[in-house]
């Protein structure tokens, strides 16, 4: 690797060329503060925060932008004289001079990157005290924008135009009216937004959230006449830690369920039973299709995000998802039909609630076709972050909490299910079904390896049996758009594709806790978090979604056999083609 | 300045869209396109319809979002079309110090309007322009051709009841 040698504060380091000047001052461990900069996703200078002064060449010092200056050899760096604390000070006054300082309640007090800046520079509040921008909230959909809080960084208009090539929010108009919007002002609910939320987990500040709906589920609770049932995801248990100060990529199962236990819930089950269920449906389905010459590349629906992509952006692939309802929506329609009956409850008398690492979840749960009972399969979802708030609200001490186990019926997960919390892992768990199904015999080797890592984009081929099975793995819309657009071209001949709107899968969505970019710029969160998940599957007994005996039993007493007319009529969906 | 969103009906022809589809092939493999592609969709228009900027989005590939973030951010984009009585305020220096800030204030009081909109039935707009450079005669406006100067405040009910 060519190096450069430069000096920073009085020391010198040899780095890499080609790096910025913040690059190289980190790694030789001297933080420089950033509000704008995200790494690889918005690099613009546009804060002016990450000012240091420079000198090449022997030439005076004069102030840049550590974000996007490159390094020069024997170039001088100063990170810290007050000459820059100053010009820091002064522009983090400016910010606030147009920023609502709602600070006591929001949504991201002490998580703010904003504000922990002000307190590391002393920030006293009104210096400039001028005109100041109202912008009315948009909260007709999932996610809330609050212009009143936006700092104008462009972090979430790079990650919806360029990780997700969604590209719904920009900047209008100009000067002091610029604000973030879509086009012609209209509200995220009538745009082709499609409710990721990874623009909320970009944003340093309060201006982007999810819609709150914690509150609906404590009046739930509270309400006798009521049975409140939860089921988490996969990877809700391997991020909720990160909101109760533990590292990312810790394990809090035990702890979580307990929490939920002490909220009150009257069940707390685990979504990892029909991500199984939907594995034995879905390989039951693409097998179908395979044999009978149907719609292929069949691509997997557990996405609701990419579900609402693809309706908009690839319509002509509504007929390549599967039918499979989300695991999300598979556990609601079991609670109210199977279990209703079971335990002889009126399903209207329950309030299901999904704990998920997803604000397009919440959009989910609205859809037609979602209602297997006559009444919506899921009432209401709340996000890992949602989850951490009710209990830290509801003054539950998660750190000294003893592990507990889920309930009954619907305890038993395989780690197959699991898996679904990273981008391949669902491809692997449907792998695993289905190379059994085909070569009636167990599997020697369960690890897929090719499909999983955090590259957007995987492709593998594999002989099960006598076929040949070509598969594609994208995660971020973005990377689903290059799939699809391969696959258009005739450059892709693959027969099943796996597709999450996130990048990295689950464990990176945009409903889970949200880290600063200076973390994001020093850890893969997407692999740090899917090891969780890879952990637990590589210590698990139960490793395939087949041999679940919870999923076993279900078909025994209730569906009959895979893709079964009752299979269909409960776990099974339409889409809508939405186009543009 | 914020731009108003027009709530006069698009009535684009077939013509002006096959001029507008002949503009984008052309110009669509140039670095930077959008720009001119715009400018010509207003000189064909006149002014850049909501309609319009969605057509220019589809067919480039890219989001409508970006297309107005570029239409809002220009002041020689226009997002609505002149009135047949098109008022234009000189908010030039000269103009301005000479009290020109009151008469728009004022026109736009009487016709019940905002600066940099049309009427919903097409019949009025207003616009605030730069200077026009006829500073002599500040503070001035023009109303399609025709040309006031020396204005007070005063003046504008009189000038309005010639256009009813």
């Amino acid at each position: 690797m060519e190096t450069v040698k430069v000096i920073i504060n009085g020391k010198e380091y040899a780095v890499p060329a080609g790096s910025t000047v913040l690059e190289a001052a980190r790694a030789a461990n001297i933080d420089i503060p950033t509000l704008c900069y995200l790494k690889d996703i918005n690099e613009i200078g546009a804060c002016r925060l990450c000012l240091v002064e420079v000198s090449e060449g022997g030439r005076p010092f004069r102030m840049v932008t550590a974000c996007v200056y490159p390094v020069t050899e024997g170039m001088v760096v100063k990170t810290n004289t007050p000459k820059i604390m100053q010009s820091r000070k002064t522009n983090l006054e400016l910010l606030l001079s147009n920023h609502d300082r709602k600070c006591l309640s929001c949504v991201r007090s002490t998580t703010c990157e904003l504000q922990k800046l002000c307190l590391e520079y002393g920030v006293d509040e009104l210096k400039f005290s001028g005109e100041k921008n109202k912008y009315a909230i948009d909260d007709a959909s999932p996610i809330i924008r609050d212009n009143n809080k936006c700092i104008l960084c462009r972090r979430c208009v790079a990650t919806c135009k360029h990780i997700q090539a969604v590209g719904v929010i920009g900047a209008n108009d100009r000067g002091f009216d610029t604000h973030i919007a879509s086009v012609f002002e209209a509200p995220l609910s009538e745009t082709s937004c499609i409710n990721c939320g990874q623009c909320i987990v970009s944003c340093p500040v309060g201006a982007l959230y999810e819609r709150d709906d914690t509150d609906k589920i404590l009046e739930a609770i509270a309400d006798p006449s009521k049975k409140v049932y939860i089921c988490t995801a996969p990877s809700v248990r391997a991020q909720i830690g990160e909101c109760f100060g533990y590292e990312p990529g810790t394990d809090c199962e035990g702890k979580m369920v307990a929490a939920l236990k002490a909220l009150g819930f009257d069940g707390v089950f685990d979504m990892n039973l029909t991500a199984d269920l939907t594995i034995v449906e879905e390989a039951t389905e693409f097998l179908g299709r395979v044999k009978n010459g149907g719609v292929l590349p069949m691509i997997t629906s557990c996405s609701p995000g990419w579900i609402k992509y693809c309706e908009h952006y690839y319509p002509e692939f509504t007929e390549n998802l599967s039918t499979c309802k989300s695991p999300q929506q598979m556990f609601g329609a079991l609670v109210k039909t199977y279990f209703a009956e079971k335990e002889g409850f009126d399903p209207k008398d329950v309030v299901f609630v999904s704990a998920i690492p997803c604000t397009a979840k919440k959009f989910e749960v609205g859809r037609p076709g979602q209602s297997a009972a006559g009444v919506p399969d899921v009432d209401i979802a709340v996000t890992t972050r949602e989850v951490g708030r009710m209990i830290t609200k509801a003054g539950i001490d998660f750190r000294s909490l003893d592990d507990e186990k889920f309930d009954d019926p619907f305890s038993i997960g395989s780690s197959a299910g699991a898996i679904f919390g990273a981008t391949g892992g669902v491809m692997e768990a449907a792998l695993r079904t289905a190379a059994e199904v085909i070569e009636g015999k167990p599997l020697e080797k369960l690890e897929f390896s090719e499909v999983r890592g955090v590259e957007g984009v995987k492709t593998a081929s594999y002989k099960l049996g006598d076929i040949t099975l070509n598969v594609a793995v994208a995660s971020g819309t973005g990377n689903a758009k290059k799939v699809l657009d391969a696959v258009k071209a005739g450059e892709l001949d693959v027969q099943f594709i796996e597709i999450m709107a996130c990048p990295g899968g689950c464990v990176n969505g945009g409903g889970q806790p949200i880290q600063p970019a200076v973390v994001r710029a020093t850890t893969d969160l997407r692999a740090v978090r899917a090891a969780v998940l890879y952990n637990d599957d590589e210590k698990a007994d139960l490793r395939k979604s087949h041999e679940n005996s919870a999923v076993k039993k279900l078909y025994d007493e209730y569906f009959g056999e895979p893709n079964s007319h009752k299979a269909h009529e409960i776990l099974h969906t339409h889409y809508v083609k939405r186009g543009l | 300045m914020k731009k108003n969103l027009t709530t006069v009906m698009f009535r684009g022809t077939k013509a002006q869209e096959e001029q507008l589809n002949a503009v984008i092939e052309e110009l669509r493999d140039v670095p930077g396109a959008l720009m001119p592609i715009l400018q010509k969709a207003q000189e064909i228009y006149g002014y850049l319809p909501i309609e319009v900027q969605k057509m220019i989005a589809l067919k480039l590939g890219i989001s409508s979002e970006e297309v107005y973030g570029v239409s809002t951010f220009y002041s020689q984009f226009s997002l609505n079309p002149k009135g047949e009585i098109a008022i234009a305020v000189c908010l030039g220096t000269a103009c301005y110090v000479k009290g020109s800030g009151d008469i728009l204030d004022r026109i736009c009081e009487v016709l019940g309007m905002k600066s940099g909109s049309t009427s919903p039935d097409g019949k009025y707009s207003i616009e605030a322009t730069r200077c026009i450079g006829a500073c002599g005669l500040a503070p001035v406006l023009t109303i399609n051709n025709e040309v006031y100067g020396r204005l007070t405040k005063a003046d504008v009910d009189g000038i309005l009841a010639k256009y009813k």
